[in-house]
């Protein structure tokens, strides 16, 4: 049911990567994905992908809840390539009236798909091993420099953390008022469009306010213990490097160089 | 005939994922028409997910639940007639009224069974009268009635519809003292009128030991007793283990029992034990 969304979901764990410092798996993601997009070359790719799985094993995470994951884009990667395919250029290879693929086509086509598969995997890695308490945080701390420009950083991490927190318990409501309707009768699951569209009423109406209640409650709560922004606030929990987080650097440095090698002594195929 | 028959079901959330948990672990029993069965249990113990394979919300990952003898999974399409049969009032049911006014809230339920015209009105303002709200209040929104009206209101959604076995999960839950004895003599005068079966789920023993005739009492998912409420109290030693505890009532008369008093075994209500000491002062010569 609603409940077996697992994209983004935590999965507790002890491995290296779960013990990752957040902040180092942010900027380490990021640094990922612009390798995945300098890889120009199919050994470039091969080492970005090999690295991908290295990572997937060391974090201990069952394969199929990446597997999982991926389905939700798998239709995108589908179109892309699709696309990519036609868009080729150079010397076709096969003509069929308008249709022209060519060599250069079908690479591009497993690049980006390749590309967008590696991007999934990745991200679903950082969420799977990340508490999302420790990943606003780290958000939050990474953002910082940005308060010199009055961006209210504390806030948006806040309210991210707070929305966060609050995905499980809405989708528990949601689940629970359905179930609520269905025994009165209601049906959810014949008719067309249009009818599912009107079955929803007694399901988002009874939600909204139920959304609103929570939100009011949360912000009395908040107010009893006197919250009053970022300022001169200390935390439970602060983040500190540890060897792994160095260690995990230096590797995804070499990984770099690697990339940069393979891309100065080999010729590009895309 | 027993109406309601459970063989041998389990239910497993989230199987295959690390979250996996056997909620309701190999339960079998008959309820009979007309029976009023108050189950108890701890927290987790399995009881709002039991309740909810009775009308067909959970599928069972084993064993079958079947309705005046016919297996309610027999034909999956057409499990929303058992939800008719069988209507379940959830915990704070307050939570899903939504339409304008009380009164299309409580035949959001008989509508979908087919009905309209008179025979809905009839139904609705039968229903309303079960819980004694008023016809003033049936034209105003339910956001703004007061919470222990609201729960009535959507109670009589529930009862509206008619069904033959009515399912209350916690119906009490949050009401204050006043409230809930006129919610629990509402359900005791509706279950004599209309002569159907109740299962009421509740945390308080003082409430099942009032209304229930027989007692299941459910631990881990597994049903550990089903019994007149008598016979349910009178283990008290494996109750507590259970993290339950007989209603305070009985708990009283049986210390009193202990002290040299001539009480008689087994009292469940404040109603019973007035009678045994007034009877007892009576034969002492003390009234």
């Amino acid at each position: 049911m609603i409940r077996d969304v697992s994209f983004g979901q935590f999965m507790p764990g002890k491995s290296v990567i779960h013990r990752l410092d957040p902040r180092i798996k942010i900027v380490l993601l990021i640094a990922y994905i612009v390798f995945v997009f300098c890889t120009f070359n199919f050994v470039s790719l091969a080492i970005v992908s090999a690295a991908t799985i290295a990572v997937i094993l060391l974090s201990g995470i069952p394969f199929r809840m990446y597997v999982k994951s991926l389905k939700v884009v798998i239709i995108i990667v589908l179109i892309t390539s699709l696309l990519n395919i036609f868009y080729g250029g150079g010397d076709p290879i096969f003509e069929w009236g308008i249709i022209k693929i060519s060599l250069s086509g079908i690479y591009r086509a497993i690049f980006v798909s390749v590309r967008i598969v590696l991007l999934i995997l990745l991200s679903s890695c950082l969420t799977f091993t990340t508490t999302p308490t420790d990943l606003t945080d780290a958000i939050e701390r990474l953002m910082k420099p940005l308060k010199v420009l009055h961006v209210k950083v504390h806030e948006i991490a806040m309210m991210m953390t707070i929305a966060l927190r609050f995905v499980p318990t809405l989708l528990e409501e949601t689940d629970k008022i359905m179930s609520a309707q269905k025994a009165r009768g209601a049906d959810m699951e014949s008719g067309g469009f249009i009818k599912k569209i009107k079955a929803m009423t007694p399901v988002l109406i009874p939600l909204f306010v139920s959304a609103f209640r929570r939100a009011y409650e949360l912000a009395v709560a908040m107010e009893c213990r006197c919250y009053r922004g970022g300022d001169g606030r200390t935390r439970m929990k602060t983040l500190h490097m540890k060897p792994l987080d160095y260690v995990s650097v230096i590797l995804s440095c070499l990984l770099l160089t690697g990339i940069i090698l393979c891309n100065i002594f080999l010729a590009p195929i895309i | 005939m027993s109406l309601i028959e459970v063989k041998n079901l389990s239910f497993t959330y989230g199987i295959g994922t690390p979250f996996e948990k056997k909620a309701v672990d190999d339960l079998s029993l008959s309820i009979n028409e007309g029976e009023i069965i108050g189950l108890i249990g701890h927290t987790g113990s399995g009881k709002s997910t039991f309740v909810q394979t009775l009308n067909g919300l959970i599928k069972p990952t084993e064993g079958q639940v079947l309705l005046e003898g016919k297996d309610i999974w027999e034909k999956p399409k057409e499990i929303r007639k058992v939800r008719f049969k069988v209507g379940m009032v959830f915990q704070y049911p307050e939570y899903q009224l939504f339409d304008e006014t009380v009164y299309k809230d409580i035949s959001f339920g008989p509508a979908n069974k087919g009905l309209s015209g008179d025979d809905l009105d009839k139904t609705v303002r039968r229903a309303a009268r079960f819980v004694s709200l008023n016809d003033r209040l049936l034209d105003k929104s339910p956001f703004d009635l007061s919470g222990g009206e609201k729960r009535r209101a959507a109670i009589a959604g529930v009862i509206a519809m008619d069904p033959d076995v009515l399912v209350l999960d916690e119906p009490t839950a949050g009401l204050d003292p006043k409230g809930r004895d006129l919610l629990l003599s509402q359900i005791i005068g509706y279950h004599r009128e209309r002569k159907n079966t109740i299962i009421l789920v509740s945390h308080s023993m003082e409430d099942v030991a009032r209304v229930a005739d027989r007692i299941m009492v459910m631990n881990r998912g597994k049903l550990e007793m089903l019994d007149t409420p008598r016979a349910v109290f009178s283990r008290v030693e494996e109750l507590e283990r259970m993290g339950l505890r007989v209603p305070q009532i009985t708990r009283v008369m049986t210390i009193l029992r202990e002290k040299g008093y001539d009480f008689s075994d087994g009292i469940l209500t404040v109603g019973q034990a007035f009678d045994e000491v007034l009877s007892l002062l009576k034969k002492e010569g003390k009234l």
